[in-house]
C-alpha cells in the first residue's frame, strides 16, 4: 500500500475494503464466502492452524478458489468450544471443529450453500432454523466496545482495520481537534485504566502534558504485560485488533506532546507479539506512524519492547526500570512518571484495554461512552471468564452488569450440577467473591467494597469442590513467587502468610495462627512498596471474610469441606457397599487396600479395606470403584 | 529462587559466539538494550550460562553482576540447559482450579526430577508456568510446540509415550 497523506486516500482505502469487511458485518451479498478462523491462542492451541491447512486443499479440490476467502482472525470470546470457524455471509458458527469435518463442510456448505448443522454450536440450531452467533445467549448480552474487530477482521491486513473506521480517530485529532481537547474529550468520557487500579485516562494524560512543560522528550507507554494468571483480554486484543491500540498511543502522543512510544508486552505471547511486529511494519508503511502523519508534521514512532516473565512489571516503574533494561524492581512515588517517569521523562503508562477504548471515543464523544455504566465507572468491561464454568472465554460487557448475568447468562453456568462457591476477580491482587454479592453491578467501587478488585478483569468461577483456603495459599504462592525482594513487608511479609497457610492446610494450625495471620494481612497491606504488595493479603482477607467457617473447619476439625487438603483427607470403605471385586487393592500405588472376612448382605464376595496408615491420599481407588463403596472425608 | 548449577558443562561454538556479536553490535546504541540482547542469547544458546553472561557483560561494558542479577530476576531466563522436550504446565488460576496441580505432581513422578530440572539424559526438562492463554482447554500443558488440553492425570503416560 502506499503511505496515505490526506483523508480523501483514507477514505479511498475505505471504501474499497468496506464491501469485503460488510460481507461479515452486514450479512451483505456478493456472491463470496467469507470463512472466518479463529486463530488467537486459544483456539490455535485446539488445533486451527490445521483446520485453515485441511480447509485450503478442499477449497482448491473443489475449484472454489475464487468463491472462498480464508480469514485468519482474533479471538472470537468463546474459547471453550475452539477451534471455532465462522461462515459469513450467513454468519453460522462452527465449533469444536476437526479437521475431518471439513471436507463435508466445503462440499454440502460452502459449494453448495447447505449449512452442515451437525457441526455447528448446538445453541445456534433450532429444528430447520439456524441462528446466527449475535442471537446465542453467549453474544447476546454482550456490548463489544474493546472487542469490536476481534473476530471480525484479519488482524494482519491493515485495509481491514481502516475499512472499520481505522485511523479515522488519529486523522480527527491531529486536524481537527488541539491536544487539550482531545485530553477533555478523554477526560469528559470518564474512561478510567482498564489494568487494575481504575484511574481516570483523561487525567493521567492532563497531568503528563501540563506538570512539565519544557521537557526535551516524553514518552508513551503500553502495558501488555498481563501477568494475572487467568486473564487474557488484552492478548485477544492484542492478537485481533493491533492497529487500534497503535493508533490510540499515537493520540496520547499527540496529547501529551510525546513523539516515541514504547509497548511492553510479555514475551510468552508469541501470536500477539508477531501480530504487533506485522501491524506497527505496515503502520509505518502507510505512514500512520513517522515523521509527517497525515502531512501535519506531527510524528510518532513506536517500539516493541518484550517481557521476560516477571509479574511484578505491571506496576508502572516496575514496568519502565525493566524497558530501562534493569531487574523490573518498583520505585517510590512520588515522583509520579508524569513527572519522572522512562529514562528520566514524563511517562503515560496505560494498558491495552484502556487504549483499546480511545479511537471509539474520539470517534462516537464522550457523551456515547459515558452513557454506558454505572456513575463512576464508565463503558464497558472485558472478562476472561474462566475455571468451573461452560463457556469459557472472552466477554465484554458494560459496567455495571451483574456477576449473575455474566456467569449464568453469558458463561452457561456451572458444568456437572455443582453448586457455584465463589467467583474470583483481580487475580493475585484481588478476592473472591461469594454467592450473595452475585446481584452486585460489577464497577471498580463496588468490587472494592466487596473486598476484591476489578484488577485486569480476569474471572475465575469455582464450585463447590474447590477448597477457599487452598486458593489463598495458592495465590500466596503466586506472590511469593513473584514478589521482586525490594521491600520486606512484601519479601518476607507474604513467605510467612504462606507458611502460616500451609500449616492450616495440613492440619496443625491453631486458632492464634488465623488471629496472626490477619494481623500480618493488614501490616503488609499498609506497609509494602508497591501494589504487588499492598494487594497480595487480598485473597486470603476476603476467603477468611466470607468463607471463614471453612479456615475453621481446618484448624479445629481437621477437616477439609471441599477435599483438597491432602494432609486432611481419609479414604475409607464403605463396608455394605463393597461388592469385593479387588480393583482398588490392584490399582493402590501404596498396597494399603486388603479383604476383610466380612460379606455385605446380597454380595458374593467379602468387602476390602483401607489400612489409613499405608494410605497416601493419592484418591486412585476412588477414581476406580464402580460401585461409589469409596468415601472421602 | 534457588538456582543450582548445571552439570552439563558449556559447549558454545564460535559460530554461535558470531551470532551473539552481532546481535550486540545491532542494539548497541539502544536504550536499555540487555533486555534485548538476553532474550536473543537465549535463542542462540538455548540458555544463559555464565559463560554467555561474561560474554555479553564484556562486550557491553556493563559489570557480569548487573547481567547476573538481570538474568536471576526474569522467569523466562534460565541458566540451566533445557531438555529436547520442553514440558511446561500451566499453573494459571483457571488451569489450577481444574487440577493442574496434581498434573505437574504426576510429572515429576514419572520423571524423576523436581519443577525447573532436567532429566539426566538431557531429554525432557519440566517447567511450572503462569497462563499461557489457553483457558478454554484448562487444564493444559504444553512439551515444546505442541499444546495438549482437557487432561487427567491419567493422560500422563499416554502423552509422555509419544516422546519416547
Amino acid at each position: 500500500m502506499n503511505v496515505i497523506k490526506t483523508i480523501d486516500e483514507l477514505n479511498a482505502v475505505k471504501a474499497k475494503y468496506a464491501d469485503v469487511v460488510g460481507t461479515r458485518i452486514e450479512g451483505k451479498e456478493n456472491g463470496v464466502r467469507d470463512v472466518l478462523v479463529c486463530g488467537g491462542t486459544g483456539c490455535t492451541s485446539s488445533g486451527s492452524m490445521k483446520i485453515i491447512d485441511v480447509l485450503k486443499e478442499e477449497i482448491k479440490k473443489n475449484g472454489l478458489e475464487d468463491k472462498v476467502n480464508i480469514i485468519k482472525t482474533g479471538c472470537f470470546g468463546l474459547c471453550a468450544l475452539g477451534p471455532i470457524m465462522i461462515v459469513y455471509p450467513e454468519g453460522t458458527f462452527y465449533s469444536k471443529t476437526e479437521p475431518e469435518h471439513i471436507p463435508e463442510i466445503v462440499e454440502q456448505h460452502l459449494k453448495n450453500g447447505n449449512p452442515v448443522k451437525k457441526y455447528l454450536y448446538a445453541e445456534t440450531v433450532n429444528g430447520d432454523e439456524i441462528k446466527s452467533l449475535n442471537e446465542t445467549a453467549f453474544y447476546a448480552n454482550q456490548h463489544r466496545v474493546a472487542l469490536r474487530n476481534c473476530g471480525v477482521i484479519s488482524p494482519e491486513h491493515v485495509e481491514e482495520y481502516i475499512a472499520r473506521d481505522g485511523y479515522q480517530a488519529l486523522y480527527k485529532c491531529l486536524t481537527q481537534l488541539t491536544p487539550d481537547d482531545v485530553i477533555e474529550i478523554i477526560l469528559n468520557s470518564g474512561l478510567r485504566g482498564r489494568g487494575g487500579a481504575g484511574f481516570p485516562t483523561g487525567k493521567k494524560w492532563m497531568l503528563a502534558r501540563n506538570l512539565v512543560k519544557d521537557a526535551d522528550q516524553k514518552y508513551v507507554c503500553c502495558n501488555a504485560d498481563e501477568g494475572d494468571p487467568g486473564a487474557f483480554m488484552d492478548r485477544s486484543v492484542l492478537e485481533g485488533d493491533p492497529h487500534t491500540v497503535i493508533e490510540a498511543m499515537a493520540i496520547a502522543g499527540y496529547a501529551i506532546g510525546a513523539n516515541q512510544g514504547y509497548i511492553y508486552v510479555r514475551a510468552e505471547y508469541p501470536i500477539a507479539v508477531e501480530r504487533l511486529k506485522i501491524a506497527i511494519k505496515q503502520a509505518e508503511e502507510i505512514g500512520m506512524l513517522g515523521d509527517d502523519i497525515f502531512g501535519t508534521g506531527f510524528k510518532f514512532h513506536l517500539g516493541l519492547r518484550l517481557g521476560a516473565g516477571a509479574f511484578v512489571c505491571g506496576e508502572e516503574t516496575a514496568l519502565m526500570t525493566s524497558i530501562e533494561g534493569n531487574r523490573g524492581e518498583p520505585r517510590p512515588r512520588p515522583p509520579f512518571p508524569a513527572v519522572k517517569g522512562l529514562f528520566g521523562k514524563p511517562t503515560i503508562l496505560n494498558n491495552v484495554e484502556t487504549y483499546a477504548n480511545v479511537c471509539q471515543i474520539i470517534l462516537n464523544g464522550a457523551d456515547w461512552f459515558a452513557s454506558m455504566g454505572t456513575e463512576k465507572s464508565k463503558g464497558t468491561k472485558v472478562f476472561a471468564l474462566g475455571g468451573k464454568i461452560h463457556n469459557t472465554g472472552l466477554v465484554e460487557v458494560p459496567m455495571g452488569t451483574t456477576l449473575r448475568t455474566v456467569i449464568d447468562d453469558i458463561g452457561g453456568g456451572i458444568p456437572n450440577g455443582k453448586k457455584f462457591k465463589a467467583a474470583q476477580t483481580g487475580g493475585p491482587s484481588g478476592g473472591c467473591i461469594p454467592a450473595q454479592h452475585l446481584d452486585i453491578p460489577i464497577d471498580y467501587d463496588n468490587l472494592i467494597a466487596i473486598g476484591s478488585m476489578m484488577g485486569s478483569g480476569g474471572l475465575i468461577v469455582m464450585d463447590e469442590d474447590n477448597c477457599m483456603v487452598d486458593i489463598a495459599k495458592f495465590f500466596l504462592d503466586f506472590t511469593v513467587d513473584e514478589s521482586c525482594g525490594k521491600c520486606t513487608p512484601c519479601r518476607i511479609g507474604t513467605k510467612r502468610m504462606y507458611e502460616m497457610l500451609e500449616k492450616i492446610t495440613k492440619g496443625k494450625a491453631t486458632m492464634e495462627d488465623l488471629d496472626k495471620l490477619e494481623k500480618l494481612c493488614y501490616y503488609i497491606k499498609d506497609n509494602a512498596l508497591c501494589g504487588l504488595g499492598q494487594t497480595a493479603p487480598n485473597p486470603v482477607l476476603s476467603t477468611m471474610r466470607y468463607f471463614r467457617d471453612e479456615y475453621e473447619a481446618h484448624i479445629k476439625e481437621k477437616r477439609c469441606p471441599a477435599g483438597v487438603c491432602k494432609s486432611l483427607l481419609s479414604f475409607s470403605i464403605v463396608k455394605d457397599k463393597c461388592v469385593g471385586c479387588g480393583l482398588c487393592a490392584r490399582n493402590c500405588p501404596a498396597s494399603a487396600i486388603s479383604r476383610t472376612d466380612y460379606v455385605a448382605p446380597g454380595k458374593k464376595l467379602a468387602a476390602m479395606v483401607i489400612d489409613t496408615q499405608k494410605c497416601v491420599k493419592c484418591g486412585v481407588c476412588m477414581d476406580n470403584c464402580k460401585f461409589n463403596a469409596i468415601s472421602k472425608g | 529462587m534457588a538456582f543450582k548449577k548445571s552439570a552439563i558443562p558449556f559447549s558454545g561454538t564460535p559460530k554461535q559466539e558470531e551470532q551473539l556479536r552481532e546481535v550486540i553490535n545491532r542494539h548497541k546504541d539502544d536504550p536499555g538494550a540487555l533486555m534485548p540482547v538476553l532474550q536473543e542469547a537465549q535463542e542462540i544458546y538455548g540458555y544463559l550460562p555464565i559463560e554467555v553472561q561474561q560474554m555479553i557483560a564484556d562486550a557491553m561494558e556493563i559489570p557480569l553482576e548487573k547481567v547476573y542479577g538481570v538474568v536471576t530476576f526474569y522467569a523466562q531466563f534460565s541458566i540451566n540447559p533445557k531438555g529436547k522436550y520442553k514440558i511446561s504446565v500451566c499453573l494459571g488460576t483457571a488451569c489450577y482450579v481444574k487440577g493442574s496441580g496434581n498434573l505437574y505432581t504426576k510429572l515429576q513422578e514419572k520423571l524423576g526430577i523436581s519443577g525447573g530440572e532436567i532429566t539426566p539424559d538431557g531429554k525432557f526438562s519440566l517447567d511450572a508456568c503462569r497462563c499461557i492463554g489457553a483457558c478454554g482447554l484448562a487444564p493444559v500443558l504444553t512439551i515444546n510446540e505442541d499444546v495438549y488440553g482437557r487432561l487427567t492425570p491419567d493422560d500422563i503416560d499416554t502423552i509422555l509415550a509419544k516422546y519416547n
